[in-house]
């Protein structure tokens, strides 16, 4: 039973560096591993369809005839199914954030 | 894992019998859970004791008589029972607490009372149609 | 004496998610609470009609934001268990890891918002600095810090190298000494213990009969947890549930902060046990049969009942979560207590609403 049992911790903390990061003065360090934007390598990609297939939130489209490939960011959920559906590994999830999104538009290769 | 679902069909008017030989054998109530089938909601009251799980189901047939409430026995079934009644539309007699109809605010009455039989639903039209996406020839 | 009904919620700077209770004030006193619910509620039981078996597991994890890693785990178990999958012995080992590291970031997170509750901002603060230790950890190995998308039907999808495995025992005593510290102010300081002491008391009886799950069921000395049934690789490590007698608000914190140490316990014996080999096993076909799966949320026992009748959909898909099985005893705790106390009584059963209503 004690009173101002924080003070160790408090005076700690109040001598050290803060733990947060000053976003957006530093910039953040992605963790490596993390699921992030979706990332298209236009050259391997044999337009297929089976990533569009397999997206369980409709966020990829894909036109075989015109050679498009499309992705939807605000509705991709980042949950990796297409990279790993995809045969010819043209997909793969880079930690960063990405970039806002202005509109609401697809976002076409 | 060592639950298997080992059930036992009863009928209504001995449902509360059964529960209350359950409680005085050190039963506690785990869930009640309610399936919507073609033409009855089939209830099934779960039990547990020393980790082993008991269960008993029974049919309440649409438009057929109300089930007995087993709130007497076990207070806090009137959660699930208020619950399955707004969600399901299964009429039970003689709750605890009544809440009629509003503890679960939703916006359509009764939102669980009609299913699709399992065979007419298309996978395929769950996901949005995407557009049709032929833009600008690249 | 005149009766004044005073609305809390959905809306209340304590909850974290919304929820309607309309108390019964005489004079500052609580004669009854009317909870209402619905302000989450989804239909994500109807939305199986709609998605394949496999599919559903994204949607089974994002019932929730804080207990979202078991939730999905426990689907993929419940069908596991109706198609005989044979899941190879590391992804249940690897469920179990990160299942204790859900356990630790819902722990930490709830004694952040209990000190809140109290006024107590700076241990606030202190707790969630904590959590983000551990989430960094779960990012690292999984990509998502609250929705973890690892576990499939079948298997896990990303493994843990052993020099991942030696950074995180490593970064766990580190986490482990944090949280010493941080215990110590809940369990010893003054102004918390006045808050928390005697405050909403559950006896042995009541607790059981009205059906109360997790640490509210284990801080009125009823030992259950159903990590016991031995589930994933439970079977094969040793573990006492943490309880305590008193029934009040400050033993269920003090459970709480004793599963924290068990959970960095768990985590470690897994760790030195975990064997080779695959973490999945390919699905094939349709799941058809029945079959209900329990395991231990970090706010009680959850009870999935999943019937598939041979198709791609299954048919019915039911979820108990903890909240919703110790409302009952939130409606009972809140029968007579002071005003000021029911931040803390709302608190003391750890309220997942988006849990209770899917």
């Amino acid at each position: 039973m004690g009173y101002f049992t924080l003070t160790r911790l408090a005076l700690k903390w109040a001598l050290s560096k803060p733990v947060t990061t000053r976003y957006p003065f530093e910039p953040r360090q992605p963790v490596p591993g993390s699921r992030g934007e979706l990332a298209f390598t236009k050259e391997s990609c044999v337009y297929c369809n089976i990533c569009a297939k397999k997206c369980p939130t409709g966020a990829l489209v894909v036109n075989r005839a015109g050679k498009r490939w499309a992705i939807d960011r605000l509705l991709c959920i980042r949950c990796g199914y297409c990279v790993e559906s995809c045969p010819k590994k043209s997909l793969s999830l880079t930690p960063s954030h990405g970039t806002i999104a202005i509109t609401k538009d697809r976002e076409w290769f | 894992m060592s639950t298997e679902v080992v059930c036992e069909l009863i009928s209504a008017d001995c449902l509360v019998d059964r529960v209350r030989a359950l409680k005085q054998a050190g039963w506690r109530l785990v869930q009640i859970s309610a399936t919507r089938l073609p033409e009855a909601v089939e209830l099934t009251y779960s039990f547990d004791r020393d980790r082993r799980l008991a269960n008993l189901r029974l049919l309440a047939l649409s438009g057929g008589p109300g089930i007995p409430s087993i709130s007497g026995v076990y207070w806090c079934a009137l959660m699930y029972e208020n619950e399955i009644h707004d969600l399901f539309g299964v009429v039970i007699e003689g709750m605890a607490v009544d809440f009629k109809g509003n503890f679960y605010k939703t916006a359509i009455k009764h939102p669980f009372a009609s299913v699709k039989p399992p065979a007419a639903v298309k996978p395929a039209a769950a996901k949005a149609a995407p557009p049709s996406p032929v833009p600008v020839t690249a | 004496m005149a009766r004044t009904i005073i609305p809390f919620g959905p809306q209340h700077p304590v909850l974290p998610e919304p929820v309607h209770l309309d108390l019964v004030v005489e004079d500052e006193k609580v004669v009854e609470a009317r909870p209402s619910i619905g302000f989450i509620h989804r239909g994500l039981e109807k939305l199986v009609e709609k998605k394949d078996y496999q599919e559903f597991t994204y949607i089974a994890e994002r019932i929730c934001g804080i207990c979202s890693f078991i939730h999905g785990q426990t689907y993929c178990q419940a069908v596991e268990t109706i198609m005989n999958l044979p899941v190879p012995p590391r992804a249940h080992y690897l469920r179990t890891i990160w299942g204790e590291f859900s356990r630790l970031h819902s722990h930490l997170l709830w004694l952040g918002l209990m000190a809140d509750a109290l006024g107590f901002e700076s241990l606030f603060m202190h707790s969630w600095r904590v959590r983000e230790r551990v989430l960094k950890i779960i990012e690292a190995t999984t990509g998502g810090r609250v929705i973890f998308g690892t576990c499939k039907v079948g298997g896990v999808r990303r493994d843990i190298g052993p020099e991942a495995a030696a950074d995180i025992l490593k970064e766990l005593d580190g986490i482990e000494s944090d949280m010493r510290e941080i215990t110590r102010v809940f369990l010893k300081d003054r102004s918390v213990k006045d808050r928390m002491c005697g405050v909403g008391v559950l006896t042995k009886e009541e607790a059981y009969e009205l059906g109360c799950v997790g640490p509210t069921l284990r801080a009125s000395g009823v030992s259950q947890d159903m990590r016991q049934l031995g589930y994933a690789a439970f079977h094969e490590l040793r573990f006492e549930p943490v309880t305590r007698t008193d029934g009040d608000s400050y033993a269920r914190c003090a459970v709480r902060c004793g599963e924290l140490f068990q959970s960095v316990d768990l985590i470690r014996q897994a760790f030195a046990r975990l064997p080779g080999g695959d973490i999945a096993v390919k699905v094939t076909g349709n799941p058809n049969g029945e079959h209900i799966a329990r395991t231990e949320q970090p706010r009680g026992e959850v009870v999935y009942h999943l019937k598939a009748n041979g198709t791609k959909n299954l048919q019915r898909f039911r979820v108990r979560t903890p909240t919703f099985a110790n409302l009952p005893a939130l409606l009972k705790v809140l029968q007579g207590c002071e005003l000021a106390d029911v931040p803390v009584l709302v608190l003391t059963i750890d309220p997942c609403i988006s849990c209770t209503e899917r």
